[in-house]
């Protein structure tokens, strides 16, 4: 088992008095690619937006490198979100500002880099998700794929630590979302960093998660982790009739 | 937690028509004073260099600080035809630096440099000329669908039209209220001290009746409607754009024209004189206000004055005005919504232009009213 980068610690996330998910906990190794999967509005977002600082938690911790995130005084809150990168589900660029500013936009706000510094940078980060020569292109002129391409790399500015994924195949063709898949393991592999991805995708399950964590709507738990494909054969049937879509192994 | 950064080496060194690059120490972005790959053009520019070595001096981090000094020095080295082996760097920079010229520069790319002038004019008038059409476009489209409810054929929701109405008619009451009762008294009190000076306050409810009914009333209403539900119209269809739900009536064969454009528009067209005829009743109530306790007049010399000097003509006067400015407000909220693109910001500017347009639009189609009204003798 690698060594552990986030732990998730008697969890529970809740909107007011409506629990969405109670008692989670798993633990995501460093270097991993961590899928968060279950059917249509089981909390896997939600479970991904408690993890990125944007809803606190009902009840629980949720633990970076062993310092508490909720718990912890708002400078080193900042300064976890700073390792942080999030690739959100429509790309969620900044529609005001060309894809070089947008990836800018992080590298101005944390560093001390010159503007052609940040704007070489920018172009450089565009160019590792394929999108060379669009830097002055606006979200609006550019496909949907390619706008999920650019949320990356603004994900990537910051040479984050850590990467989440919210649903990044939605949308796109298998042969796109192939690309994606591979794209989002060589960054891993290159970077070094850990991938905890929001999917429901079996494809990009299966081809690129090293472990992964299972929510179920109706129980309000998790009722599954592990390696997706050794969740092939779990005992629980809902686990195994969702990695199957529904048929046999 | 990212420790602080030490330093960044760099040292050149030149064999044989090669240059050695050895890079080595804290290659991160928040190391202070890295070398930049400009050390390394001004040693190639200097002597004639065949091939670029990088080298490996104990590389302690890197991040995107190393790997944009590569790239720049790749790119450098490809553009004079230099050979660089990078084989000593670490395996994920020489990964990322694959996966960073793996797809070739699109060749639709744009420069970020402004156009010249003449450009620039041409742009505009080709804008001007395309906003042009789509204006008579829509203006036509907005007198099919009419033609179509004439004919009780035009497709929307009862409901919609309801609510519109509610939303655009007493929902506008309170700031109507506020600002024609202010402005009988603005009105009352700028001419009451004129005409004191003549011992003539009396005209005051002249100025304020003929004012308002002909004018102001319309005039401000309009204003108010053109910021309020105007640019309402304008965020609400500029965000259907956003969200496709104007390409779901399309696809579904339901034209926005009479399903969204239609009901706003004879919401305004019904609400805008009603909501002037209301306010002309404040404004006369603000001057009488102020007529009645600063310049001395007595209620009934003011009623009867009032009386004497308006007409009906005068009320439908600035009627007539208030059904054309709900037209104008109407028009340009649903236009620019229409027009809106597909983003956050161009909801922004939709709306802002549809105010602007709308009071534009006003101001303009009173003048030409005025003039008309005037040598039609009315």
């Amino acid at each position: 088992m690698a060594e552990p980068h986030i732990v998730v610690r008697d969890l529970t996330m809740a909107y007011g008095d409506r629990v969405i998910q109670r008692d989670l906990n798993f633990t995501i190794g460093r270097g991993d690619i961590f899928i968060i999967m279950g059917g249509s509005g089981c909390g896997k977002s939600t479970l991904l937006r408690h993890l990125i600082g944007l809803i606190r938690p009902a009840k629980g911790q949720i633990l970076y490198d062993g310092v508490d995130f909720w718990n912890a005084d708002p400078s080193t809150r900042t300064a976890l979100l700073r390792r942080i990168g999030v690739l959100y589900q429509s790309g969620a660029l900044w529609s005001s500002m060309t894809l070089a500013e947008n990836v800018g936009l992080p590298l101005g706000e944390y560093t001390d880099l010159e503007e052609t510094e940040i704007m070489a940078l920018a172009s450089l980060k565009l160019a590792l998700v394929g999108l060379k020569g669009f830097e002055n292109y606006y979200p609006y002129e550019i496909s949907g794929g390619m706008q999920k391409r650019a949320g990356l790399a603004r994900a990537i500015a910051l040479d984050p630590e850590i990467l989440f994924f919210d649903e990044p195949s939605a949308g796109l063709d298998p042969i796109s979302a192939k690309r994606l898949d591979d794209l989002i393991v060589e960054l891993r592999d290159s970077l070094g960093a850990t991938v905890v991805i929001v999917t429901h995708e079996l494809p990009s399950i299966l081809a690129i998660g090293t472990n992964s964590v299972f929510l179920d709507a109706e129980r309000k738990t998790m009722i599954a982790q592990g390696p997706p494909r050794e969740l092939l054969h779990h005992a629980d049937p809902k686990v195994r009739e969702f990695l199957t879509r529904g048929g046999t192994l | 937690m990212t420790e602080p950064a030490s330093t960044a080496m760099l040292a050149l060194r030149q064999k044989e028509g090669r240059l050695h690059v050895c890079v080595g120490g804290d290659w991160r972005i928040a190391t202070p004073q890295r070398p930049t790959v400009g050390e390394v053009i001004l040693a190639l520019e200097e002597s004639r260099i065949d091939q670029v070595v990088i080298e490996d001096g104990g590389i302690q981090a890197w991040d995107s600080a190393l790997l944009l000094f590569v790239e720049q020095l790749r790119e450098y080295c490809q553009r004079r035809g230099i050979a660089l082996d990078c084989r000593a760097l670490p395996e994920g920079v020489r990964r990322l630096l694959t996966l960073a010229t793996a797809v070739t520069p699109t060749t639709t790319a744009r420069t970020g440099g402004t156009p010249g002038w003449l450009e620039r004019v041409g742009l505009q008038t080709l804008n001007l000329l395309d906003q042009t059409q789509a204006f008579v476009r829509f203006i036509g489209e907005t007198a099919l669908a009419l033609a179509r409810l004439v004919r009780g054929r035009a497709r929307f929701r009862l409901p919609d039209l309801w609510l519109l109405l509610q939303e655009c008619g007493p929902g506008a009451l309170p700031i109507v209220t506020l600002i024609a009762l202010l402005m009988g008294l603005i009105l009352a009190y700028v001419g009451a001290l004129q005409l004191q000076m003549f011992g003539a306050q009396i005209y005051v409810a002249n100025l304020v009746g003929l004012g308002t009914l002909r004018e102001m009333g319309a005039m401000m209403t309009a204003v108010i409607m053109a910021g309020r539900t105007g640019a309402a119209y304008a965020a609400q269809l500029g965000t259907m754009q956003v969200n496709e739900e104007i390409d779901a009536l399309k696809t579904l064969g339901l034209s926005p024209m009479e399903f969204l454009v239609l009901p706003r528009m004879i919401a305004l067209i019904v609400m805008v004189p009603l909501l002037t005829l209301y306010a002309d009743l404040v404004g006369l109530l603000g001057g009488g206000l102020a007529a009645v306790s600063v310049f001395d007049l007595t209620v009934l010399e003011y009623v009867t004055q009032t009386r004497t000097a308006l007409s009906f003509q005068d009320l439908g006067v600035g009627l007539i005005k208030a059904a054309v400015f709900g037209i104008l407000i109407a028009t340009a909220g649903c236009l620019r919504g229409i027009q809106c693109r597909r983003s956050a910001q161009a909801v922004g500017e939709a709306t802002t232009s549809a105010v602007v347009s709308a009071i534009v639009a006003i101001v303009v189609a009173d003048s030409l009213l005025t003039i008309l009204f005037t040598r039609l003798g009315i």
